[in-house]
């Protein structure tokens, strides 16, 4: 039975994991860049959910509708001032400028709410659900978690597949020129997969801080490369790539801590990524790009 | 004297002997600072962790800059380098009493070790391009440090121990700890000093700068220009990367054993992924494949937040800001707006030159 815990414990970590890659690979395979400060992103939800909740009083739900939307007007806020203006520059001119917003996040963060750890109240009440006779217990943040990921999945999968500003934000990923030729608006395009990488970044945040309840400036950091790590271990710009990238992330990272070591679970992690790049180099669902003479 | 005109008048001896005048100049100047007290102590207690961090730039730049890789685990190499010259000076404290010649074997085990380290990531790594290429020198930067902090290291009567569990690790009497798993290192005696850092920054730009003018540092930026290019003219394109991966993690290597020399406590988490941020910024800023600006780049910045004391609880927020904002005018229209104002000037500069002459 505690394998089947620790399977549930890895998919829901997983899931974190997958909401936050899904971001970093919608803004890799638009804007062409590691947007290294998505996983602080993460932290600002966190706190915003905290002190709406905490401070404010307010029902947990509205707390999460306002760290959505700080986010996503961050999101968008941050891609306007910091990296439009880098968008014909050379990709690690932006890269620096991504690690300088995210150190600008966490002083910020740090100036604000000071370097105390907050408890996070999670934002899913009530008692675990015991399954087996108490041999199996399952928290409903993993089910909200879970269930999350998924709707966010489908609704992302649709959302680029069905819908005109889907189209139009895999015609500005696949040639921003030729899109702009036809008609299609570049930045706004940009503009909105910030938003939409933001506001899930809110979200998994969220989910995060209910599951874990430490709440830091540097909380995102880590979450950040490894969802980072998800990504490309899924292959960097395909939606359930970061999915499937994140869930085995997740579940790897528990099974390690739980069977192996816990200090050294995030390098097993980091092992397994490296063996699947050498085995698969451009990632488990990533398609490859010959290159041309 | 002809030679050396004509040396200094070429584009890369020009780079050369500014990067060494800059460097023997300041060494002066701080020496000078140093033995009048002018200088506060916070300030002489960063002039060591400068020079391992130039010597880490440095070293970097010839990754990122010359060879064209983005590499974000360079902080990994610095931890081994570290850690490696922590054991040998530990252990060697009661058979060789000269610190210098201590001090000496350290960097160059120091060096070897992070070489080791250098091939063993390189040979993997170098197979794969661009942001996978990056992404997995920063899993293998973390993985040294998780490694490192598990790693318990002893010596006794009977020799060195080595284990990774804590509980299986016994010395006999009277043996010593030398690293401590994630308590990391504690009571390294400080043999570092600011003139060693500045013999070895110029051991750095010597080897470096040599190897960047030479048939090599021409073949290594061949593959960073056009990698296909330079293999159908028969330059072996992997040896190339990985002697430029090797030799940059020798020098990282060597500015970690320097580094840690400086302080009596050490942990394996000083050496993680914003470390490796750090002097990638640094490298960035000072311009890639730009030996001196490196050096500029990395004094400066680290001496920022030092200067930036009197806004104490600001100046991490003021440096983020100044670092959006160095990178934002350095891609900007202003700039080049500048630069071409600059060069209209030359230009009238020459003309009027010309006219009276004739």
């Amino acid at each position: 039975m505690s394998f089947l815990n620790h399977l549930i414990n890895g998919i829901s970590l997983g899931s974190i994991y997958a909401i936050i890659a899904l971001g970093y690979t919608m803004v890799y395979g638009i804007a062409k860049m590691l947007n290294f400060a998505h996983g602080d992103v993460i932290m600002v939800g966190g706190y915003m959910c905290f002190c709406a909740t905490t401070y404010l009083g307010w029902p947990p739900i509205a707390g999460v509708l306002l760290a959505v939307v700080v986010c996503t007007v961050l999101g968008v806020v941050i891609e306007r001032l910091a990296y439009k203006p880098l968008r014909m520059a050379p990709s690690l001119a932006v890269l620096i400028t991504a690690i300088g917003v995210s150190y600008f996040l966490q002083n910020a963060a740090l100036l604000i709410w000071g370097s105390s750890t907050k408890s996070f109240t999670s934002v899913v009440g009530g008692d675990p659900i015991q399954l087996f006779g108490g041999q199996l217990t399952i928290t409903r943040v993993t089910i909200v978690t879970v269930l999350a990921c998924v709707v966010i999945m489908v609704a992302l999968t649709l959302f680029t597949g069905k819908s005109k500003m889907g189209t139009a934000m895999r015609a500005v990923s696949e040639d921003k020129g030729a899109a702009q030729l036809m008609g299609i608006n570049v930045n706004t395009t940009i503009s909105l997969t910030f938003a939409i990488g933001s506001g899930l970044a809110a979200i998994a945040g969220v989910l995060l801080c209910s599951a874990y309840p430490t709440l830091l400036p540097t909380t995102g950091s880590m979450p950040g490369i490894k969802a980072f790590t998800a990504a490309v271990f899924g292959g960097i710009g395909s939606i359930p790539g970061a999915l499937l990238g994140g869930i085995l992330l997740g579940v790897i990272e528990i099974f390690a801590k739980a069977y192996i070591s816990t200090q050294l679970s995030d390098a097993i992690v980091f092992a397994v990524l490296i063996i699947v790049l050498l085995v698969k180099p451009d990632g488990l669902l990533g398609k490859h790009v010959s290159e041309k003479v | 004297m002809q030679k050396l005109k004509k040396y200094a008048a070429s584009r890369s001896g020009r780079d050369t002997l500014l990067s060494f005048g800059i460097v023997i100049v300041a060494f002066v100047v701080v020496q000078a600072l140093v033995l009048t007290g002018s200088i506060s102590s916070s300030m002489k207690g960063l002039l060591v962790p400068i020079c391992a961090y130039i010597i880490m730039a440095v070293s970097l730049n010839l990754t990122v800059g010359i060879l064209g890789e983005l590499s974000l685990g360079h902080a990994g190499f610095m931890s081994v380098g570290a850690f490696s010259g922590i054991v040998v000076t530990t252990s060697l404290a009661d058979t060789v009493p000269s610190g210098v010649v201590r001090l000496i074997l350290a960097i160059i085990v120091g060096a070897i070790c992070a070489a080791i380290a250098g091939v063993i990531v390189g040979v993997p790594v170098l197979r794969l391009k661009g942001d996978y290429l990056a992404i997995v020198t920063l899993a293998f930067g973390e993985i040294i440090k998780n490694i490192i902090n598990v790693l318990y290291i002893g010596k006794d009567a009977s020799g060195l121990h080595f284990s990774i569990l804590e509980q299986k690790f016994q010395l006999a009497d009277g043996g010593k700890m030398i690293i401590n798993g994630p308590m990391g290192v504690s009571g390294v005696s400080k043999l570092s000093s600011f003139t060693w850092g500045f013999v070895l920054i110029l051991i750095t730009l010597f080897i470096i700068l040599n190897l960047i003018n030479s048939r090599s540092g021409r073949a290594i930026m061949a593959v960073r220009d056009n990698k296909i290019a330079a293999d159908s003219i028969g330059i072996s394109t992997t040896h190339y990367k990985l002697m430029a991966f090797v030799i940059s993690a020798a020098f990282a290597g060597m500015a970690g054993a320097l580094y840690a020399m400086n302080y009596s406590t050490i942990t394996a988490a000083k050496f993680d992924f914003n470390t490796s941020i750090l002097i990638l910024v640094f490298v960035v800023l000072g311009g890639l494949g730009n030996i001196w600006g490196s050096i500029i780049a990395a004094t400066l910045l680290t001496l920022l937040p030092e200067l930036l004391r009197a806004v104490n609880s600001y100046r991490m927020l003021i440096y983020a800001i100044l670092l959006i904002a160095m990178m934002l005018f350095n891609n900007s229209s202003l700039k080049a707006r500048l630069l071409e104002k600059r060069g209209m000037k030359q230009m009238e500069k020459l003309e009027k030159n010309e006219k009276e002459g004739a």
